[in-house]
């Protein structure tokens, strides 16, 4: 079969995504630089292609309540923000952790702190990554670097969100939703059966029949031994993810001496950095983490051993390199590198960190 | 109705309430299809005492939550079930919002003029004068601000179809509340709004007065306010 192959932004792939995977509800609320999702999902007709549900809500807290109830319903539910409008949705994605449910979010992040700017960022990796809302949870953190990844982690995300019963996000940043690249698109997949989503989420509140007891979703439980007990289960359940889900990307780190560590738009610039570097005689490779959480760590620990240094290069203050410091464990330099602000860092900014911090350090 | 023991205090409305939605599920032959949404407060276990598929949701965001499943499963029969903090307060935008979209479904909405279950701060609809947690020396409007008429708010809205104000505290207002629930629900069949039933009721705890005191102060000052009967029919606003 001839490949179908489509320029398109990140957001209009994330979209198309969403349709293609046959997703039931999306409900977002506009923000730069990810208003158009939301924009594509409308001109395309989903509920004539698919039946899917497309909701603009009134508030990003809205928005993210909606996906609970879609999510607590057994379907597949996702929503959409950048940062500030992450930030609103933080108290819903603990629900919806709590209450084990699954869905998608994608965060196209810009800088901050507060309204910050429009342009692209990578400071809320924390958020992500260590928690966001309250209480002991974790979501599973995809990182794209590519619009493919974009289009390729909405079918992921969905699968690991139903497998785990856990909300997944998708951290992208301004660069890779707004910029536009070749993806080859995946078939349409049909959207389940009420059958179906009953036989696959027999715990969703799809309507009490008489052979089970009603079905509850909530978050809440009185009983403090009960509530640990359940919070060991959660913690036992992301013990799992961390065994199992780990994905990475490694590029040149054979023969490396040194190592970039970085994700999504800032993995393309170390790609850069990366032949400027070697032209001048200085080994280095890339690790791409793909999953945040779960993150590489025992790849980077077995890296600890035989490479001379890391770099971490992020657009922020310097976050994922704690985690990057955690796996290496003291055995080798570990630094940062990154611009703030929605400054992206150019490769030849790079190298120069690489030189000044690492190699001369 | 589930044989959990309900955890409300004795004398409150919000057991009255309950049965009378579980009353009107089972007469519609409807327990497989309604899915409820109960809230943050003091009913926030409704779901324990309800015997139909039931997501809690958070604190004032009970609309939102219903309006994805109904927009999902539009063959069901859905309803959320809010005190007057979560409804009028804290979900101040997702309710008139809902309404304001005519989502098809059902919205109970128990004021009893007090945050219940923390203790009783004042609430949205604390009426001026009226002593709480937070308002010791009585609601100062000034100070505090004016208590809200959601429901009369919610009924200026062109999504909402039926909009009325009931009590459970006498057998002849349970009556009028029970037929009231009934055509909220049955209003989902017909596709034309969002159907939402106030029941202003006590809360002893809450108001530090015994049961039947407790309704005697509701009926001499919560009802002169917040007037009972029916404010939308049909899509119209009643003419008094």
């Amino acid at each position: 079969m001839e490949k179908e192959l489509r320029l398109m932004k990140g957001n209009e792939a994330i979209a198309e995504a969403a349709i293609r995977s046959g997703a039931d509800g999306y409900f977002g609320y506009p923000i730069t630089p990810q208003s158009e999702v939301i924009e594509y999902l409308m001109s395309e007709r989903p509920h004539e292609r698919t039946g899917m549900v497309v909701l603009q809500a009134e508030s990003e807290v809205a928005a993210i309540n909606m996906v609970y109830g879609a999510a607590g319903a057994g379907m597949m539910a996702m929503t959409s923000s950048s940062s500030p409008g992450i930030s609103l949705k933080q108290e819903g994605i603990s629900y919806i952790a709590g209450a084990e449910l699954p869905c998608l979010i994608l965060n196209v992040v810009r800088g901050g702190p507060g309204l910050g700017t429009i342009q692209p960022g990578q400071s809320d990796y924390f958020q992500a990554v260590k928690g966001g809302g309250h209480g002991d949870y974790r979501l599973i953190v995809l990182a794209p670097a590519s619009v493919q990844e974009m289009y390729d982690f909405v079918g992921t995300g969905f699968e690991l969100a139903m497998k785990y019963r856990n909300p997944v996000m998708i951290l992208s940043d301004g660069i890779i939703g707004q910029m536009m690249e070749k993806v080859e698109l995946g078939p349409q997949k049909n959207r389940r059966s009420r059958e179906e989503v009953v036989k696959s989420a027999p715990w969703a509140t799809t309507g009490k029949t008489p052979d089970r007891y009603h079905n509850i979703v909530t978050s809440l439980d009185l009983i403090a031994a009960n509530q640990e007990k359940f919070n060991i289960k959660l913690q036992a359940k992301y013990a799992v993810i961390e065994e199992n889900e780990v994905r990475y990307e490694e590029i040149d780190t054979q023969d490396a001496d040194y190592i970039f560590v970085a994700y999504g738009s800032s993995s393309r610039i170390c790609q850069s950095a990366m032949k400027i570097a070697r032209a001048k005689g200085i080994k280095v490779g890339l690790l791409r983490p793909i999953t945040l959480f779960p993150f590489p760590k025992k790849c980077i620990a077995e890296m600890a051993e035989t490479k001379k240094g890391f770099l971490s290069v992020e657009m922020n203050a310097g976050q994922m390199v704690e985690d990057v410091r955690l796996a290496v464990n003291g055995k080798k330099p570990v630094e940062h590198y990154g611009r703030m602000g929605g400054i992206i860092p150019t490769p030849e900014e790079v190298v120069e960190a690489l030189e000044r911090k690492i190699i001369g350090g | 109705m589930t044989n959990n023991e309900l955890s409300y205090c004795p004398g409150c409305g919000h057991g009255t309430a309950h049965r009378l939605i579980a009353e009107t599920i089972e007469e519609m032959g409807i327990q497989g299809d309604t899915i409820g949404v109960s809230p943050v407060g003091c009913s926030v276990l409704m779901y324990n005492f309800l015997d139909v598929d039931m997501q809690q949701a958070a604190h004032g965001r009970a609309p939102a939550v219903a309006t994805a499943i109904k927009r999902l499963m539009p063959e069901k029969f859905v309803f959320t079930y809010q005190g007057d903090g979560d409804l009028a307060a804290i979900g101040t935008a997702e309710t008139i919002h809902a309404c304001n979209r005519g989502e098809n479904m059902t919205i109970i909405f128990v004021n009893n003029g007090i945050y219940g279950m923390t203790g009783g701060q004042m609430a949205p609809t604390t009426l001026p004068g009226m002593r709480s947690s937070t308002s010791p020396y009585g609601r100062d409007t000034i100070l505090m601000g004016n208590p809200l008429k959601m429901t009369e708010l919610v009924a200026q809205l062109a999504g909402t179809y039926f909009v009325t104000r009931q009590s459970v505290h006498t057998p002849r207002n349970v009556r009028r509340a029970k037929k009231a629930i009934r055509i909220a629900f049955e209003n989902q069949k017909l596709n034309k709004g969002l159907s939402f039933v106030e029941i202003v009721s006590n809360c002893n705890s809450g108001w530090k007065l015994p049961p039947v005191k407790a309704n005697e102060w509701m009926e001499e000052n919560m009802f002169p306010f917040y007037e009972l009967g029916d404010i939308k029919v049909d899509g119209k606003l009643v003419t008094k």
